[in-house]
């Protein structure tokens, strides 16, 4: 375990920087860890983290076909918004615990 | 002291020779976690594999029911060689297996391609396979970005840290 401080709050984190508690998650702070990946986040990116969430929430897998089914975005919109390596670092972003999922 | 280096795949080639549902979604599982962590992602269909990007069969594959030792009835029992030959097996059993990879959110092929290349990933067919089959241009889905020779295959897996699978 880790401990890090995004927009002046403490937050408990993975060794590879993966939230514990997503509920300690704030906008504010997804804005900095974001920074951290090199992004600027967008209303479109919110929204993405927004259903991934709620997903997360509703102990739904996370894979890259929910996504393209999401109506939120198509799947070439979410690798063109967090660029290499988009469901780690959305749900990184998100402040939700890194997909377990192979798909 | 020796220093620990890392050295991560930056690209991965990986070749499908094979047509049965299991060959080419060890393919496609493959290539599409490469393309979501990231890494540069050729596909090459050859053979058999040629299946898995042929518009008419990519979403009509198959498992083999005969000469599959590993094959198991629900339930865990051995599935004896005898069975495989009842007619409509082969499709039952393949029904069913697409049936649990849905569940698991594993896309049929087709949709799998459409990942796999909306992520940047690429694919391709072996020019040698092709003329065997006597397939062209045109029976091949829209995501197939070129038919390479072997040749043109090396030439593309080369560079620093590009690893070549063969599934």
């Amino acid at each position: 375990m880790a401990q890090k401080t995004y927009a002046g709050i403490t937050v408990e984190v993975t060794e590879e920087g993966y939230f514990t508690d997503s509920s300690q998650w704030t906008k504010e702070i997804a804005e900095d860890v974001a920074r951290e990946e090199g992004i600027v986040l967008t209303d479109q990116h919110f929204a993405v983290m927004e259903f991934l969430r709620n997903r997360h929430k509703s102990g739904d897998p996370l894979s890259i076909r929910s996504i393209n089914h999401s109506g939120v975005i198509d799947v070439k919109t979410f690798y063109q918004l967090f660029p290499g390596a988009p469901l780690k670092k959305a749900t990184k972003i998100a402040g939700i615990p890194k997909p377990a999922s192979c798909v | 002291m020796a220093t620990e280096q890392k050295h991560p795949i930056k690209k991965v080639n990986i070749i499908c020779a094979k047509g049965a549902i299991e060959d080419v979604y060890a393919t496609l599982v493959m290539g599409n976690g490469a393309v979501m962590e990231g890494i540069e992602t050729n596909l090459f269909f050859t053979f058999f594999g040629l299946d898995a990007i042929v518009k008419t069969r990519m979403d009509k594959l198959h498992t083999a029911v005969v000469g599959n030792p590993a094959l198991r009835l629900p339930g865990g029992m051995r599935m004896p060689t005898l069975l495989g030959i009842i007619p409509g097996m082969e499709s039952f059993t393949s029904w069913m297996m697409k049936g649990e990879m849905a569940k698991l959110d594993v896309p049929p092929v087709s949709e799998f391609l459409d990942l796999i290349t909306a992520g940047g990933g690429k694919v391709y067919a072996c020019r040698l396979g092709m003329d065997m089959f006597k397939f062209t241009k045109e029976d091949l889905s829209e995501h197939v970005t070129d038919i390479l020779t072997v040749g043109e295959f090396y030439e593309l897996a080369g560079g620093e840290g590009s690893q070549i699978i063969f599934t």
